[in-house]
């Protein structure tokens, strides 16, 4: 192997909530047909990786927990140009929430370092299902690696000194960061562009033997920390959101230029809602 | 390093399964390339399947492919705007072990039908489109150019799947470009409602399916026809005329299919449906007249690329896969026989489908789609004067038959005079031999 980095990326395979639709029959959602995508996060995370190892070699390993049909993820992952991928698929992994996601993922990416030394685990910021950013960080703390979250760029990575310097996105502005590797980075949306894969690409990702981990095969030491019983987040109820009943109303101004119907308009709002007057009062007064 | 394999096909239609199948069964490697998302993303059909083409390449395609239903009635209207006459067919017979022919739909047929050429052993890569052919000196083609880098690949020969648009055998100047009257645009809807409402609007049980074929006043004066067909719990209902039609005409797809959908009777069959897709596709019905060279060194043609649609029986698929089976079956025997792919080897295929059902019903009807393009009164002035006389017939006013008989016979007169009637019954009954 060459001496860049050896990087895993892990992914998720997610419903493409575009074209998610409600059976108008049943009124239940339409998953089955619903095409799955690789989560649009973790793209950024992926090609981040890819990047630096067409600067520096290396290898770059994507991996995911998921059910047998996830190998369609891993598969479009190796057509963008990944070494090699690896199936987490085990029915003990099965109604994991973050928690869970990040132990068993958190054992095979142990296993790979057993292996060979692993510098850098990238995630994407979070996933468009869940929404909830923590499966990087819980690999973070599980590993006891340095976390950079929300990083929009790797301007530089010294793997001698072992020394790794981003850009992450902070509230008004953007700091620039150094930490030592190994570390776990989870990457900002619109950070980078995924690239097209080339023909020799997608021919082998086609033809690659996608490596599957069970839970045994992934080194879990605990089947209790996996899956439903692993998972201590409960979903009491899941509801649709009622539509709200408001309604569009014309408004008409005497000779209809823009001046008197934004008038029109303001004045409507004002008569319909007397709150607003209050709130805007004060703001006037100390502008 | 430029790979190499026996055959590429290029698209994953039915044209491109059933021969991408057929070889890789054989033991050939086959590379096979979609330019769509995954098969069957781009496809578009009303969709009714002939059991009997499948068969010939999966003999047990009933065990795993998603049907719809199996068609026990069909329908043929003629329609005026307010009317229709025409034939209904049903029998129970239809209900047999093996039915001939299943409403489908597209989209998931595709995907299931590729999954078998997979399990067959071919080499399926999707989101890739191929831009160009590559040749040797002699103008043999060798491979294929696709839209990624590195993007060149060979093989002994390629098989030209790739639909009605065939954009790669145009560019390579192995097909004329279409001709505006000799391809149709297909609009379609797919409206869903529950399983039990198109049993009681239908009068079906089980899996069983109806199919209406329409013609007349709905195409507004041009060439073309109308569909409604039955799914599981959904209706397909859509509306084609030739693209020549609709450039005189500047009538909008989508407002010829929305005026088909509000005819009394059609409304009342979909009401209270949800329409939930919309798809536009073209149809080559320029039919045997239209067929191109479909062999040369390297290369065969086969499916919509190739024209192969009978629009008169609105078969399409059936003629698709069986031209991708004669094309593999060829292609096959000449690897056998150690014989170079070449024009002459390869002329065995043109001689497989003119012995076919594929090239015979094409020459049957021949001379249709030239009768149909220029004789646009099949579609307004008939249906108009046969609606009228059963009309006419069945009202009940004191007007005594005999009068009845005559006023009908006078209409047919003076709208299309003896003559034309003489000529129009000599023209169709030309054109069915
Ligand atoms: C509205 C409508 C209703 C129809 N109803 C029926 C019916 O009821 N029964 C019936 O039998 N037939 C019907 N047909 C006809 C039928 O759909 C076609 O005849 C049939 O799909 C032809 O198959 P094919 O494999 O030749 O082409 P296609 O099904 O068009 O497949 C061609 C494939 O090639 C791919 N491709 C194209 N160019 C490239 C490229 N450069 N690189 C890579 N891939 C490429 C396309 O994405 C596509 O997947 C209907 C058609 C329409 C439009």
């Amino acid at each position: 192997m060459s001496q860049g980095p050896n990087m895993v990326v892990c992914i998720k395979q997610v419903p493409d909530s575009a074209q998610i639709s409600v059976h108008p029959v049943t009124n239940t959602i339409m998953r089955q047909g619903v095409p799955t995508i690789i989560n649009p996060y973790d793209l950024f995370a992926l090609e981040a990786a890819l990047r630096l190892r067409d600067q520096l070699g290396g290898k770059v390993t994507v991996l995911t927990m998921g059910p047998p049909m996830a190998v369609s993820a891993l598969r479009k992952a190796l057509g963008h140009g990944a070494d090699e991928a690896i199936l987490l698929s085990d029915r003990f992994f099965a109604g994991a929430d973050t928690l869970a996601t990040s132990y068993a993922l958190t054992s095979a990416i142990q296993k790979l370092d057993s292996q060979h030394p692993v510098d850098l685990v990238f995630t994407g910021k979070q996933t468009i299902d869940g929404d909830t950013a923590q499966v990087g960080p819980g690999i973070a703390r599980r590993m006891g690696l340095n976390q950079l979250t929300y990083v929009s760029a790797i301007p530089s990575i010294d793997l001698e000194a072992r020394e790794i310097c981003v850009h992450r996105r902070a509230e008004g502005g953007v700091q620039v960061l150094k930490t030592k590797l190994p570390c776990l980075i989870t990457m900002l949306e619109a950070s980078n562009e995924m690239r097209r894969g080339s023909l020799p690409d997608v021919l082998r990702s086609e033809r690659a033997e996608i490596i599957t981990w069970n839970a045994e095969a992934a080194g879990v030491e605990d089947l209790g920390k996996c899956g439903m019983k692993g998972s201590p987040t409960k979903v009491s109820k899941v509801f649709a959101p009622q539509p709200r009943a408001e309604k569009a109303k014309m408004i008409k101004a005497d000779d209809g230029s823009p001046a008197s119907l934004a008038t029109a308009a303001i004045e409507t709002m004002l008569a319909e809602d007397a709150g607003l007057l209050k709130v805007m009062a004060p703001q006037s007064t100390s502008a | 390093m430029t790979e190499h394999f026996d055959a590429i096909v290029v698209g994953a239609g039915p044209a491109g399964n059933s021969a991408a199948l057929v070889m890789a069964r054989a033991g050939l490697s086959v590379l096979q390339i979609e330019r769509g998302e995954y098969p069957g993303a781009k496809n578009v059909q009303g969709a009714i399947l002939y059991a009997d083409a499948v068969e010939r390449v999966i003999p047990d395609f009933r065990d795993s492919a998603p049907l719809e239903r199996h068609i026990i009635e069909q329908r043929m209207w003629m329609l005026d705007d307010h009317a229709y006459v025409g034939s209904h067919f049903r029998s129970d017979q239809f209900n047999e072990e093996r039915p001939n022919r299943y409403t489908i739909i597209r989209a998931q047929f595709d995907k299931w039908f590729s999954s078998k050429v997979k399990e067959a052993g071919a080499l399926i890569i999707c989101e890739t489109t191929v831009t160009d052919l590559l040749r040797d000196t002699s103008g043999k083609v060798i491979g294929v150019k696709v839209d990624r880098d590195d993007g060149e690949v060979t093989a002994d020969v390629v098989v030209l799947a790739d639909g009605v648009n065939a954009l790669v055998s145009s560019r390579a100047g192995l097909r004329p470009e279409l001709k505006p009257q000799e391809v149709a645009l297909g609009v379609k809807e797919t409206i869903f409602m529950p399983r039990e409402t198109i049993d009681a609007r239908f009068n079906l049980k089980g899996n069983e399916g109806v199919v209406i074929e329409a013609a007349g006043t709905i195409t507004a004066g041009m060439t073309g026809t109308g569909f409604l067909y039955t799914n599981g719990d959904s209706l397909s209902v859509g509306i084609g005329c030739l693209i020549s039609d609709f450039a005189k005409s500047q009538v909008r797809p989508y407002f010829l299919l929305e005026r088909f959908k509000q005819h009394p009777a059609i409304a009342p069959l979909i009401a209270g449906g949800e329409s939930k897709e919309y798809a536009a596709h073209m149809l080559p019905e320029g039919g045997y007249h239209a067929v191109p060279q479909v062999h040369g060194d390297g290369w065969v043609m086969a499916g919509d690329a190739a024209q192969f649609l009978n629009a008169m029986h609105r078969e399409g698929s059936n003629l698709a896969m069986t031209s991708g089976r004669l094309a593999a079956e060829t292609i096959i025997a000449a690897k056998k026989a150690g014989k170079p792919m070449t024009a002459a080897t390869l002329k065995a295929y043109r001689k497989a489908l003119e012995d076919s059902f594929v090239l015979r019903d094409l020459k049957k009807y021949r001379r249709l789609p030239q009768i149909l393009e220029t004789n646009k009164h099949f579609f307004t002035d008939y249906p108009r004067l046969i609606t009228h006389a059963a009309e006419t017939m069945l009202r009940v006013d004191g007007v005594p038959k005999l009068d009845k008989e005559r006023a009908v016979m006078a209409s047919f007169r003076s709208t299309r005079k003896l003559r034309g009637l003489v000529v129009d019954l000599v023209k169709l009954g030309r054109a069915w031999r």
